[in-house]
């Protein structure tokens, strides 16, 4: 549960993106970038190693701290918190599943923000089918030759390094591959719905040689293990980005309820917009409340935290949804308008029910775990 | 913080019975052997996998390695139950 701590450090995220990201988000969106300004901040921070181990030059911070970060970054601008994310999808996946030379290597710079970090696995004709990639990571001794076309790489025109999930030959693989390899070739993805400055981009890479030893598992377990790392990871800190941008919206929404006046009255005192305002509230209590209850069990290692991950992600993404819909319908015209916040969240929330699976692969998977529980709870004969 | 063993053959037992029943629960069969092999019965997708690694370290108190990962250390009650004691020789379940 939130302690003294995590209060302090709550506020201490929520000042800095209310001063350093929230009055830029909407130049961010605009000229497709989050500015390097900010990204430099949050590395001084230190937060950028939040997911990584002390031991590593990292915060070391619980879950729940890290999602609070996510919470208060999305709040702001779901663009810089994506940053977040992916960079630590990666790192916490070195971390997992990294030999003891890559995270020696890799994770001290990680860490500081020295290199920033990126996930490659959708491809043109691979997105929620995800072990149908196609990128061939072909192992010659000591080099491996990485052959793929990836595309819509959250933050792929910043990173400094790259997690490519592959095939070496018929076993599903991952490798590291440094974005300065000869080879790597990279285009930004412009005019996208939401996160547009997230630095997308279209990555191509032609027979980049690159070590064996950059190779993260082995050949055989790169979707299994190192991908489903990744993406877990991902859902979560999506789950938080989540909650704190439908907060976001919530806020904003009941302070134009309270100040608005139209028919001689506050928006507040009227009945049907006093309905969706209860609705945002529920939304985003729930969401909230389904997040940290994630924290808890990934912290404690329990059996079910990833169902307890795919459903706060799950349902964090529609709650994000509906509640940024309903707060550009209280708003008005002026919720439509560039530059207004909840604009913005509107257009960002459609990505986070596509991104790190989307709602019908979350839909799919869900209901399996509780069968199983259900058959387990029954008893077996 | 792990209760001290109550002996080789005996946590191993008990490490086998912990296993087992993870591993009933997950794959729904009842008749499954300590020696079956449950990549070969077809059991096995990535959420399981996850699942698995969760288990073993929080049940036993480890972290499943880089260096762990071949496919044979998680193939059956027996050799999931090898891998536990070889990593922590014979600490109880949880």
């Amino acid at each position: 549960m939130i302690g003294a701590d995590h209060e302090r450090r709550q506020a201490a995220f929520r000042e800095f993106a209310e001063q350093e990201i929230a009055p830029n988000a909407a130049t961010f969106d605009r000229t497709g970038a989050v500015h390097p300004d900010v990204v430099s901040s949050l590395a001084k921070q230190g937060w950028l190693g939040g997911a990584i181990s002390s031991e590593y030059g990292g915060q070391g911070w619980d879950n729940l701290t890290y999602g609070l970060l996510c919470a208060e970054l999305g709040r702001a601008c779901s663009s810089t918190r994506s940053l977040l994310t992916v960079h630590s999808m990666v790192a916490h996946t070195i971390e997992r599943w990294g030999t003891a030379d890559q995270k020696a290597r890799w994770l001290p710079s990680l860490a500081t923000g020295e290199a920033i970090a990126a996930f490659c696995l959708t491809e043109p004709e691979t997105g929620s089918d995800a072990k149908s990639v196609k990128a061939a990571i072909d192992v010659h001794g000591d080099v491996c030759r990485v052959t793929a076309a990836k595309r819509w790489t959250t933050f792929g025109l910043l990173a400094d390094v790259v997690l490519v999930i592959g095939r070496a030959g018929d076993a599903p693989a991952a490798i590291l591959v440094e974005t300065d390899t000869p080879g790597v070739t990279r285009r930004p993805v412009e005019g996208l719905l939401g996160l547009r400055a997230a630095m997308v981009g279209d990555i191509d890479m032609q027979a980049c040689e690159v070590p064996a030893a950059n190779l993260v598992g082995k050949p055989g377990f790169g979707f299994s293990h190192v991908a489903s790392t990744t993406l877990d990871h991902g859902r979560f800190s999506v789950a938080w980005g989540c909650v704190g941008a439908a907060e976001g919206c919530l806020d904003a929404s009941l302070d134009h309820a309270a100040t608005r006046h139209q028919f001689g009255a506050p928006l507040a005192s009227h009945q049907l917009v006093r309905r969706l305002l209860s609705d945002m509230l529920t939304g985003v209590r729930s969401a909230r409340l389904l997040s940290q209850s994630a924290a808890d069990m990934r912290d404690r290692k329990a059996v079910g935290a990833l169902a307890e991950t795919m459903m706060a992600k799950y349902h964090a993404s529609q709650v994000f949804a509906r509640t940024a819909s309903d707060a550009v319908q209280i708003h008005g015209a002026v919720g439509c308008t560039p530059d207004h916040p909840v604009e913005r969240h509107y257009r960002d929330a459609k990505i986070m029910q596509i991104i790190e699976g989307s709602d019908e692969m979350q839909q799919l998977t869900i209901c399996e775990f509780g069968l199983k529980d259900r058959r387990a709870q029954r008893g077996r004969p | 913080m792990a209760e001290q063993p109550a002996g080789g053959v005996a946590a191993d037992a008990e490490h086998k019975r912990a296993i087992r029943a993870f591993l009933v629960r997950e794959l729904d069969d009842d008749s499954l052997r300590d020696d079956e092999d449950i990549f070969e019965a077809g059991y096995v997708n990535s959420l399981f996998a996850m699942e698995l690694v969760t288990f073993i370290e929080g049940t036993f108190d480890m972290t499943i390695d880089n260096e762990d990962l071949e496919l044979e250390n998680f193939s059956s009650v027996e050799r999931i139950a090898a891998l536990v004691e070889s990593k922590a020789g014979a600490l109880s379940p949880r």
